[in-house]
């Protein structure tokens, strides 16, 4: 049975590997996830018969846990809306973490445990063979610590996973919080720098007396520390910043798997949470790439804090535009290019946009979407929205795609993007956004901005784009112009 | 049973790492967020050792924690498999349009 429970592990080890590689396609993206749910399904239901596991009353509470914790995220994810989606991938992600870190708990007290009764026993044989009183026995017995009964690596790794599960855990909660609008403030205490050093610090303390001790509660005050610090160090972080945090404790968590895996003495956890780790590292180090920002960056400062520079004052003026006018400029155009944003999703208008663009298409007009890297709520987010409403992918494209095309192109429409189609970025030095990359869309024949209102962007600066020659404003909510404009395409 | 151990391990470890990274070089950025969900889907895994933990706790203390191991892992692959899937669905290419989905 030993033998065909290791086997499975080994066939679910497999599966995630292939799952994970299938899925860096979307060709092949949905047979991945299937083949990796096929070996979470095996693993799990063989730990069932996995020989460590006795008594029928633990195997009862594994049974009514899973029935509870998978029911709960069963639902959940089931409800959430595709605009929410990354603060729910937090979530989940925090849970794992949570788990690797409830996991060393129980390892560390089974222990803990172990050593504090071996060593009342040894105390009362020395007692009495010294005539010591059992104190001094107990002072003279050194050496048998949590650390020494684990075994030194075993236990160093149980402590690590115990701190990244932790912090993973309570970081990926503040994620959420921020993500869904449930937090706002950016600072828990003054000088918060130094509190988190600290806190690192104490941690690391707390961990090595954890490790050298046979009483508990150095291990509970371990915990404590480790979970403030992902509170701590996750506050400060700008909601901007947020997707790659949470790619960061995705990565983290995969990690801290690995290192229970160890522990365990399981090599399904350590092959999963170790490819996990890595391969989440480098999703991470690549949406901070696409996002301009360095890991560093969105670690140590607070951006979206302290970002209304100043900037080169705008010239010109707007120039308004009907919903319908817009409408027939786009059915007599070639070539439209549509650059949607944030604004659109909160605005739940992507499947009328889409309605609008097949209309389009039926009268030979040539449309593509272009996605700016940080458009929507984290990188490829805004796709999968556009997916929601049915846009097919191979109509989108990325920013080093279309940008090149922007010349060619006879309207440009804007919804609910501001920052990122700035052409401060790439010619005001003085601008805070200056250097980000952007979709060039100035350079269309026509550009279209749809806009809920005159404010500035996200970042607070002014867009020079808005007052340009050839720009049109067209003022309103976008589910309410885009529907206005499908029927002036109707009409057509 | 296969003993785990430390040099093994850490040929492992290092074997892992390297698939991990191999694996996603080279991604859309399309496909970050699915990919993201879908990874943290695979440390879903969690719970097989959180069973594990369960399996073999002996005090109140330890059943307890060991079951919130178990919960809360649960969610992990459960939450993390619904919210990719669901993602993943809604991909589809124009050029077979009208086909099942």
């Amino acid at each position: 049975m030993s033998f065909l429970v290791q086997l499975s592990y080994f066939v679910a080890a497999v599966l995630f590997i292939f799952g994970l590689k299938a899925m860096s396609s979307p060709v092949t993206a949905r047979k991945g996830i299937m083949w990796a749910g096929v070996g979470m399904i095996l693993a799990t239901v063989v730990t069932f018969f996995h020989p460590k596991i006795e008594g029928v009353g633990n195997l009862t509470l594994i049974i009514i846990a899973i029935a509870i914790g998978g029911g709960f995220a069963w639902y959940t994810a089931k409800k959430v809306q595709m605009t929410e989606m990354p603060q729910m991938v937090a979530v989940y992600n925090g849970l794992g973490g949570g788990s690797a870190g409830a996991i060393a708990a129980v390892t560390l007290s089974q222990a803990q445990r172990a050593v504090s009764t071996d060593m009342v026993e040894q105390a009362e044989i020395k007692a009495e063979e010294t005539g010591l009183t059992f104190e001094q026995a107990l002072r003279v017995l050194d050496g048998t610590h949590v650390g020494a009964y684990m075994g030194a690596d075993v236990a160093i790794l149980a402590l690590l996973g115990a701190v990244i599960g932790s912090m993973a855990f309570s970081g990926s909660m503040v994620a959420w919080a921020k993500l869904d609008g449930r937090l706002n403030r950016s600072k828990l205490v003054e000088g918060h720098q130094w509190v988190n050093i600290a806190l690192a610090v104490v941690t690391v303390l707390l961990g090595i007396w954890a490790f050298y001790t046979g009483s508990g509660w150095p291990i509970f005050l371990f915990f404590a520390a480790a979970l403030a610090f992902g509170v701590f160090i996750t506050v400060p972080i700008g909601g901007a910043d947020m997707p790659v945090v949470i790619s960061l404790f995705n990565a983290l968590t995969g990690l801290a798997v690995g290192f229970k895996g160890y522990v365990l003495g399981n090599f399904a956890l350590i092959i999963a949470g170790t490819v996990v780790g890595a391969a989440g590292m480098l999703l991470t180090l690549l949406m901070a790439k696409a996002m301009n920002r360095s890991l560093v960056n969105v670690l140590f400062s607070g951006f979206g804090t302290a970002a209304a520079g100043a900037g080169e004052a705008t010239e010109g003026e707007m120039k308004e535009l009907g919903a319908p006018d817009a409408a027939y400029m786009m059915g007599y155009a070639e070539k439209v290019v549509i650059v949607p944003g944030y604004g659109l999703a909160v605005a739940q208008a992507q499947h009328k946009l889409w309605e609008m663009v097949e209309l389009l298409e039926g009268q030979g007009v040539e449309v593509k979407f272009a996605i700016h890297p940080v458009a929507g709520r984290m990188p490829g987010h805004m796709n999968v929205l556009l997916a929601e409403a049915g846009v097919p992918y191979d109509k989108i494209f990325d920013m080093d795609e279309i940008n090149e095309e922007f010349s060619s192109t006879d309207v440009a429409l804007i919804i609910g993007a501001n920052d990122v189609v700035n052409p401060a970025a790439r010619e005001d030095k003085s601008s805070p956004i200056y250097g980000m990359p952007i979709l060039n869309v100035d350079y269309a024949e026509n550009v279209l901005v749809v806009k809920r209102g005159r404010g500035a962007g996200f970042s607070g600066v002014e867009n020079q784009l808005f007052f340009n020659e050839n720009t049109r404003m067209v003022f309103g909510d976008a589910q309410k112009v885009v529907s206005e404009m499908v029927q002036t395409v109707k009409s057509m | 049973m296969i003993e785990v151990s430390g040099i093994t391990a850490l040929y492992v470890f290092m074997l892992a790492a390297v698939a991990g990274y191999e694996v996603i070089t080279r991604v859309p950025v399309i496909l970050h967020t699915p990919l993201m969900s879908g990874s943290n889907f695979i440390h879903g895994i969690v719970v097989v050792g959180a069973m594990v933990a369960l399996g073999v706790a002996e005090t109140p203390l330890e059943q307890l924690i060991g079951f919130i191991a178990v919960l809360l892992g649960a969610g992990n692959a459960v939450g993390g498999y619904v919210v990719t899937e669901r993602m993943l669905e809604m991909f589809k290419s124009s050029k077979k349009e009208g086909g099942k989905a």
